[in-house]
């Protein structure tokens, strides 16, 4: 599918991203302007103030913008999902140019005149609104067109809570693997960043041409317009997005599995109960996810008991499955959320050979394997390469010995290699769709040594206790994806290049 | 200057001033429109000014002499209270500076500068309209002023009440700092260097004008300069700066006289220069 074909099946979904994407940059923009012009101001007249305030909005600006969100998503009125959470952020960043620049025009004022027009019985105030700003106007719109083009970079990453905007199309194209989808949201933020780079070097032009009194013109008030427009568009859009009380929000991580299942429990809900669901699909991963659910910006979402139990609980390692599903719905339960049976399937690592060679030598589990390792060569991710608990763990617990040391290969192009005999094992996931759709063979784990990856719902207790036909519609699920089923559905959507919503749709209609 | 000639002024002044600030400045109650009473001023340790003492009449034309470094700007700026005195009192229209307010006293006296200070982003008409738009005239009244303004510093308001400063000769950037300076009508104008960087034909013809100007308007005007000549020009009374000293005050034609050694430096290059005009005239 080329890009054009894209934007053109996806016509309603782009320019509505779009525009979220543009409301992001305005209203964050404007904001960071009201805020950081009294700020610049402030630390140009006071140098003992002016250092720490420069000193914190930059200090705000080397938080990783990920992180930022994390921090922010808990906190009353300024967190939770969506593009409230979003604006923050973005005003932050967007705070040092135009703090910065708007103290350095203040400062490049030529003396003279501001002892002309002290001389002339004019006020500070006044000083400053008729001579200081508008002569450091150019130097601030110069601050403002560095804020906004920085704010267009990272509203992207807004998709991540939910946000919006085009950096959807970037999280959806890299957990799809797909450029295309990838492009199809970073070209147009790039133009947007070049379009909005224009348009202010011109207004700063013009304001500077203005200045100089050869022409007088509008711009200013052209864009303040534009821009409080913007503004208007987006409260509006929050103040609809209220919470309603029979509305059951689902969440899931950024990558397509995660995709599915979202979507697979947003029908399950709709098709078994007169809830109505808001799907909150595709956020920035682990952390967010469960922040969202703790401060009930989502009921429900699919975790790993692996992934709870170490990045979320913080426990050491366990290959316990039993052991690791009850610690994990203990602590869950401690929080106010209720884990459900798991669905059915594992995600975990998978050591992988090519099926030929497993029926050939009816190879069916990994000490099977380790005899004729020895001839073979291996091709492993580079975290599966380094963790502690990846390959050196795994070369111990089986004794592991291949014919050259293991190859560093990009996780996109692994399971290709193995297929095309560049090597002959390799780790990787073990509901990628490419094991079926290359003929692979899953080694079993026999000595466990990988930690289970269990996937199930994990819900918030107080949204099922108001509503016992979800309990029900969510518990039904249990036990009813096979890890086969899922590798087919992600094949679908991976190489298929299916729609996540249509795949989870067969997926119903076929179980039920 | 007499009292009573001196009075005089000060009534004449008074009666034909329109503005608040101007009426407030000049009336008072004061015989002299500026006066210093043993007036000190330092910068850290270094001394500008060291007790000095003088009283300025209304309508008079002061001028100002002196090096480099002798205090000139600084007895400008202690007029219209940018500085207060360390020592004794400065008093304005009878008052002394600090009981003023500060924005008030500064609207009511005219200041052109040494390197003009017209303001780049707003028109001819707008520079001159500041004052008077600060003390809240309304915008009819403005607009005729700026006219009057215009016409009476020579520069024709059609040609020149919209063009941007930067596209002023220097002669024409120094008539608009002046005409702003006479906007609101104030009773006194301070002038620091105004003519310096000018050349000396549009020199010659901006004191001519400014003569005019003093005929017509009559102000009390208080002006810096380093140029000998230039207070012979201009000048009613003229006074000599020396080391933070008032060496002398008094009118040019006794100045002209003086055998006092802080005063004769400063008039050789004039003999000189006359001196050798002079010489080829004969």
């Amino acid at each position: 599918m080329t890009l054009f074909d894209f934007w053109r099946s996806h016509r309603a979904e782009f320019a509505s991203l779009f525009l979220q994407h543009v409301m992001l940059v305005g209203v964050s923009t404007l904001v960071a302007v009201a805020i950081g012009i009294p700020l610049g101001v402030l630390a140009a007249r006071r140098p003992r103030l002016g250092g720490p305030i420069v000193w914190l909005a930059n200090a705000a600006q080397t938080i990783p913008s990920l992180a930022m969100f994390g921090f922010l998503l808990p906190l009353p009125l300024i967190g939770g999902l969506g593009a409230r959470v979003a604006i923050v952020v973005l005003i932050v960043y967007a705070l040092l140019p135009i703090i910065r620049t708007t103290a350095a025009g203040l400062a490049s004022v030529d003396r003279a005149l501001i002892e002309a027009g002290t001389a002339l019985g004019m006020t500070p105030a006044q000083l400053l609104r008729q001579v200081e700003l508008p002569l450091a106007l150019p130097s601030i719109v110069a601050g403002i067109r560095v804020a906004s083009v920085i704010a267009v970079g990272t509203a992207t990453i807004a998709a991540a809570v939910g946000a919006g905007g085009l950096g959807e199309y970037i999280f959806r194209g890299l957990a799809m693997v797909d450029s295309t989808v990838i492009l199809a949201g970073a070209i147009p933020a790039a133009v947007l960043a070049l379009a909005i780079d224009g348009l202010l070097t011109w207004v700063e032009r013009a304001v500077r041409r203005r200045l100089s009194g050869r022409r007088r013109g509008r711009a200013g008030a052209a864009i303040a317009a534009a821009a409080v427009a913007a503004a208007a568009l987006v409260a509006g859009a929050l103040l609809t997005r209220g919470r309603e009380p029979d509305v059951i929000r689902i969440g899931s991580k950024n990558f397509t599995e995660q995709i599915i299942l979202g979507e697979i429990l947003a029908q399950t809900i709709e098709a078994q109960t007169a809830l109505r669901v808001d799907r909150r699909l595709n956020l920035g991963g682990t952390f967010i996810c469960d922040r969202a659910l703790r401060t009930g910006d989502i009921d429900a979402y699919v975790e790993y008991s692996g992934t709870a139990h170490t990045a979320i609980f913080h426990e050491p390692p366990d290959t316990d499955p039993a052991g690791v599903l009850s610690r994990v719905r203990a602590r869950y339960a401690d929080a106010g959320l209720t884990l459900l049976d798991p669905l059915g399937f594992e995600n975990t690592f998978a050591i992988l050979i090519r099926g030929a060679d497993a029926r050939q030598l009816s190879i069916a589990t990994l000490d099977d394997a380790v005899p004729h390792a020895v001839r073979w060569r291996a091709g492993f991710g580079y975290e599966f390469l380094e963790r502690q608990d990846g390959f050196p763990g795994l070369r111990d617990r089986y004794g592991l010995r291949f014919a050259a040391p293991p190859r560093a290969m990009d996780l996109s192009l692994i399971y290709r290699a193995l297929a095309e005999r560049q090597v002959d094992l390799i780790a990787g996931d073990a509901t990628s769709g490419l094991i079926e759709a290359y003929d692979l063979t899953m080694l079993k784990d026999n000595r466990r040594y990988f930690p289970p990856y269990d996937a199930a719902i994990v819900a918030r207790s107080a949204t099922l206790l108001a509503h016992p036909e979800l309990r029900s519609a969510l518990a039904s699920l249990s036990g009813r994806i096979s890890v086969d089923a899922m590798r087919r559905m992600n094949h679908a959507v991976d190489a298929g290049k299916r729609e996540a919503a249509d795949v989870a749709r067969e997926f119903s209609r076929g179980s039920r | 200057m007499p009292a009573a000639a001196s009075r005089q002024a000060l009534r004449q002044v008074a009666s034909c001033v329109p503005v608040r600030y101007s009426r407030a400045v000049a009336t008072a109650g004061a015989r002299a429109a500026v006066e210093f009473q043993s007036v000190s001023f330092s910068y850290g340790p270094r001394s500008i000014l060291r007790d000095v003492s003088f009283a300025i009449g209304a309508g008079e034309t002061v001028v100002l002499v002196g090096r480099s470094g002798a205090g000139k700007s600084t007895v400008l700026k202690l007029v219209n209270r940018m500085l207060l005195p360390h020592a004794g009192t400065v008093l304005v229209g009878g008052r002394p500076t600090h009981e003023w307010n500060p924005f008030t006293l500064r609207r009511g006296i005219g200041y052109v500068l040494q390197d003009v200070g017209l303001f780049p982003h707003m028109t001819v008409g707008d520079n001159i309209a500041l004052v008077p738009r600060l003390a809240g005239w309304d915008e009819a009244r403005v607009s005729r002023r700026v006219g009057e303004m215009l016409e009476l510093t020579g520069l024709p308001p059609q040609d020149f009440a919209q063009r941007a400063p930067d596209e002023l000769s220097g002669g024409q950037k120094q008539r608009v700092g002046v005409a702003r300076a006479l906007a609101a009508d104030p009773s006194i104008l301070l002038m620091d260097e105004p003519f310096g960087a000018l050349d000396p034909v549009t020199r010659a013809e901006l004191h001519h004008e400014l003569r005019r100007i003093q005929r017509e308007v009559r102000k009390t005007i208080v002006l810096v300069t380093h140029d000998m000549g230039e207070a012979f020009a201009l000048a009613t009374r003229i006074g000599v700066l020396s080391d933070g000293d008032l060496a002398a005050l008094d009118e040019p034609a006794r100045i002209g006289r003086s055998n006092d050694a802080r005063v004769k430096p400063l008039l050789e290059p004039l003999l000189e220069a006359s001196a050798a005009l002079e010489s080829t005239r004969r």
